[in-house]
């Protein structure tokens, strides 16, 4: 008998190593998207200013 | 040689990504998606979509984290109830300190992102949320009070107040009153599923009203909470979040969960045996709808707001 070159468990890993690098991917998106919006509306200026006020 | 070695290391009920997802209570995260965003939206304070979006997402983030933390904790009484068994703990798919290391993990995340999105004020009353929920309802009081219910309502309550503080970074009283209707629906809404889903409780040795008080009791109960939650939810039509799209529809839907909740109370237990608790089963359902439509028109009469057309003009 042939040895399978796939399980359904490799299967079942395979979804989840795809899962978590598809929410990472995400994330990394989310993080990128919210950086260019701050930085396009001059949030970060004004924290700056803030604080050398204070 | 043999390939035990090898082999000793596969289960064949491996844990897929999906089964990790379900830690999160995907369908108590529809909820918090859902009021988070309302809150968010009813706010008089516009929002960047991308920060808005951002917000939800990390609000989700956060009620997922406290699912997942609430189910590493309560694993035995999950394992006894019928409700709960197959969740990913009791089934065996997840470890139990897998689900809090994903639990503790994404609570620390959805509060610092939420914070550095939105503001302050929002990431602490999102970790004031999670804390609430993990320590105060499950750890301490859900195992000691048969008003468990009356205090996970409270947790459950807080979203549409931390998505009105990410646009806003300021409280104010509309967000309390959706607190305040979510609180108050909370334990109707649970004790007509304790009615019907009997035994459950029980036999995990949770203090439920129905256990501790009796069934008659719980029926009076529901009655009471639906009574001063028909006030309270009618009542916040003059508030700012309110307007008449929103008194028309809440009008119809405390009528109708007000007439389930007294055909409820003057229910006895062989007439609920006699059809299955078909009545008990209907006020559930028409639960998930009250809440619903409330939240609805509070999202329509707030988009409506820009063209003059939402709330009391």
């Amino acid at each position: 008998m042939s040895i399978r070159a796939t399980h359904e468990i490799h299967e079942r890993r395979f979804g989840r190593n795809l899962g978590v690098g598809l929410a990472l991917l995400a994330f990394v998106v989310i993080v990128f998207g919210l950086t260019v919006v701050k930085v396009t509306r001059g949030d970060f200026d004004a924290m700056m200013a803030n604080e050398e006020q204070n | 040689m043999s390939d035990v070695s090898i082999n000793s290391a596969i289960r064949e009920d491996e844990a897929g990504f999906g089964d990790f997802f379900a830690l999160l209570k995907p369908r108590v995260m529809t909820l918090v998606v859902f009021t988070a965003f309302v809150g968010l939206v009813a706010a008089p304070v516009p929002v960047h979509p991308v920060v808005g979006f951002c917000a939800v997402l990390f609000i989700a983030l956060g009620g997922g984290a406290s699912g997942a933390l609430n189910m590493w904790w309560d694993e035995d009484i999950d394992r006894v109830m019928r409700r709960t068994r197959n969740r990913p703990i009791p089934s065996g798919k997840v470890a139990a300190s897998d689900a809090m290391a994903i639990g503790l993990g994404l609570s620390v995340l959805s509060v610092t992102m939420l914070t550095l999105a939105t503001n302050m004020m929002a990431g602490a009353m999102l970790a004031f949320t999670i804390f609430f929920y993990v320590v105060v309802y499950s750890m301490w009081l859900k195992r000691l009070t048969p008003q468990n219910i009356v205090i996970g309502g409270a947790a459950g309550a807080f979203p549409p107040v931390v998505g009105w503080l990410a646009a806003t970074g300021s409280m104010a009283v509309e967000p309390w009153l959706m607190f305040a209707i979510i609180f108050m629906w909370t334990p109707p809404h649970f004790w007509a599923l304790a009615l019907f889903m009997r035994g459950d409780y029980d036999d995990a040795g949770v203090p439920m009203l129905t256990v501790t008080h009796g069934r008659r009791a719980t029926r009076q109960h529901i009655l009471i909470y639906t009574v001063l939650l028909a006030v309270l939810a009618v009542g916040a039509a003059f508030s700012a979040i309110g307007g008449p799209i929103y008194l028309a529809a809440s009008l119809v839907v405390n009528l109708m969960f007000l007439r389930g909740a007294i055909r409820i109370w003057r229910r006895d237990e062989a007439a609920a045996e006699a059809d299955n608790f078909a009545v008990e089963r209907g006020f559930f359902r028409l639960s998930l709808l009250y809440l619903f439509v409330h939240f609805g028109a509070i999202l329509v009469e707030a988009l409506l707001w820009p063209y003059g057309l939402g709330g009391w003009g």
